[in-house]
């Protein structure tokens, strides 16, 4: 039965210490204890949500990088494929306007051949012309002295003539 | 260390009762035992190691202060002392022939016993150990914890996470002082009363009685609307039946912390008279032969109570949470609040 009693001296002693020390501790080491604990806690809360910003804000630097690579990648595409239209409408204009030069060439060269034959057949007619007049006038020379001869010169003569 | 302790435990045991069977001669185990788990007005460390504590009396208003060793002669008999006499562990008013007054009214006992010495000695150790771990709180703030720090951290966040969070809610923070401080102070005086020479202060009806009563008192002045509603006017249960329900729910309240009280004391006697049994049956059959066995039974048991030590600061600061986070609850009506109550 003593054991289940409770003796009023304890009972004070208990109250009178367990108050103070619920006190003290709760002022001097509780109170100091859970706020440097909350404080690390918002640290550590920190630092990792800010490494987790930093991660997704990498990922979005990256992601610009990829798409003004794909732009720069396009944009050289597209100067290329311009520079070599270029130069080929250039080889293409220059073939071109060669070949019309040559054929100009050609033309020019063909016309002049014709004016040559052309001036060429004409001496050729004027000086068939001179002998003509040339002939007829041994002919008529001759014809004074030897109307036999007369006639075989005028022959020789033509037989001499020959147009080619 | 356990061989040490052990040891230590079986020369108290033994020093304890050298003296004994000089005087009654047969050796009662039961005596034995319940002089060591009660109270006392002197400190027995061994046999002649003695610290005869202050005994405070306040008899009808008059306040006297003397030594318990004026209680014994020379030849260590318990003997009257100023009109007061020492009898199964209790201070008596002493008639003119030496024999306690039965019927004395108006004497109160407020002396330092062993209980409230050992008390004292658990409380510089609080404050040591925790002073200390607030102050490398601050010395290194922001850092990993170190030394003692970090052996009392996991445990104080412990505390805060799975005893007040998930069991009071929001509101946990104003009452972590409190759940802490049962925590270590039953704990801390569980392993003192483990110890050799120790005393059995949280195996103490008036020491478990003082906290369960703390437990109580801000159960109810923490109590809300729902918490009250619940008791006077208990959700889906008829009105007709209010007579028989109100007087239940508030026997409820008694209970709660009753429940407190007996499990902390009836767990730590329950463990300190295993111990003492066992030893007790070294001199039961007078045979050293027993010796062995009671001590590796007794080293078992040993390590069962430094388990229960803690267990049982477990369980009243995790009840105590329950108890509170009940009272700030609001309104959800689950089972599971109502569940907790019995």
């Amino acid at each position: 039965m003593q054991l289940v009693t409770p003796g009023i001296g304890l009972i004070f002693w208990q109250l009178v210490t367990f108050l103070i020390v619920l006190f003290l501790l709760a002022k001097f080491a509780w109170k100091p204890i859970m706020k440097a604990l909350h404080e690390r806690e918002a640290s550590i809360e920190d630092a990792l949500s800010a490494a987790e910003k930093a991660k997704l804000e990498i990922q979005s630097l990256k992601a610009d990088n990829e798409k003004l690579l794909a732009e720069a990648r396009l944009e050289r595409d597209r100067i290329l494929k311009e520079a070599s239209d270029a130069g080929n409408a250039l080889v293409e204009s220059a073939k071109n306007k060669a070949n019309e030069e040559g054929a100009r060439m050609i033309a020019q060269a063909r016309e002049a051949i014709e004016n040559e034959k052309r001036a060429a057949i004409t001496e050729v007619k004027n000086m068939a012309a001179a002998l003509s007049l040339d002939i007829a006038e041994r002919i008529l020379r001759k014809e004074l002295s030897n109307p036999a001869a007369q006639q075989t010169l005028a022959e020789d003569y033509i037989r001499e003539v020959t147009l080619n | 260390m356990k061989k040490l302790l052990v040891l230590l435990f079986s020369f108290l045991t033994i020093a304890a009762h050298a003296a004994e069977p000089a005087e009654g001669g047969e050796f009662k185990p039961g005596d034995m035992i319940t002089h060591h788990i009660a109270d006392d007005y002197t400190w027995h460390f061994a046999d002649g190691v003695v610290l005869y504590l202050p005994v405070i009396l306040v008899d009808n208003g008059e306040v006297n202060v003397f030594s318990s060793s004026n209680f014994y002669n020379e030849a260590h008999d318990v003997v009257p002392y100023n009109g007061y006499v020492m009898e199964h562990g209790h201070i008596y008013k002493a008639n003119a022939e030496g024999e306690s007054i039965a019927d004395y009214s108006g004497l109160y006992d407020f002396s330092i016993t062993k209980n409230v010495a050992s008390m004292f000695v658990s409380v510089a150790l609080l404050f040591f150990v925790f002073f200390s771990i607030a102050s490398s709180y601050k010395k290194n703030a922001g850092k990993a914890p170190r030394g003692m720090q970090s052996f009392f951290e996991p445990i104080i966040i412990f505390i805060r996470d799975e005893i007040a969070k998930a069991n009071i809610g929001p509101k946990y923070e104003r009452y972590m002082p409190y759940l802490l401080t049962i925590f270590f102070f039953i704990w801390f005086n569980n392993l003192l009363g483990l110890m050799p020479g120790g005393a059995n202060l949280t195996g103490n009806i008036a020491v478990t009685l003082v906290l369960a009563a703390f437990t109580l008192l801000i159960t109810v002045f923490s109590g809300n609307k729902n918490y009250w509603s619940h008791i006077f006017a208990t959700p889906g249960v008829p009105v007709w039946l209010a007579p028989i329900m109100i007087p239940v729910e508030l026997i409820g309240i008694i209970t709660k912390p009753f429940s407190l009280m007996v499990r902390l004391f009836a767990n730590i006697t329950a463990g300190h008279i295993i111990i003492l049994s066992l030893f007790s049956l070294i001199f039961i059959f007078e045979s050293i032969a027993v010796g062995p066995l009671s001590v590796a039974f007794a080293t078992f048991m040993n390590f069962l109570e430094l388990f229960v030590a803690l267990l049982q600061a477990y369980i009243f600061t995790l009840l105590s949470a329950m108890y509170f986070g009940g009272a700030v609850e609001e309104h959800h009506h689950d089972e599971h609040a109502h569940g907790e109550a019995h």
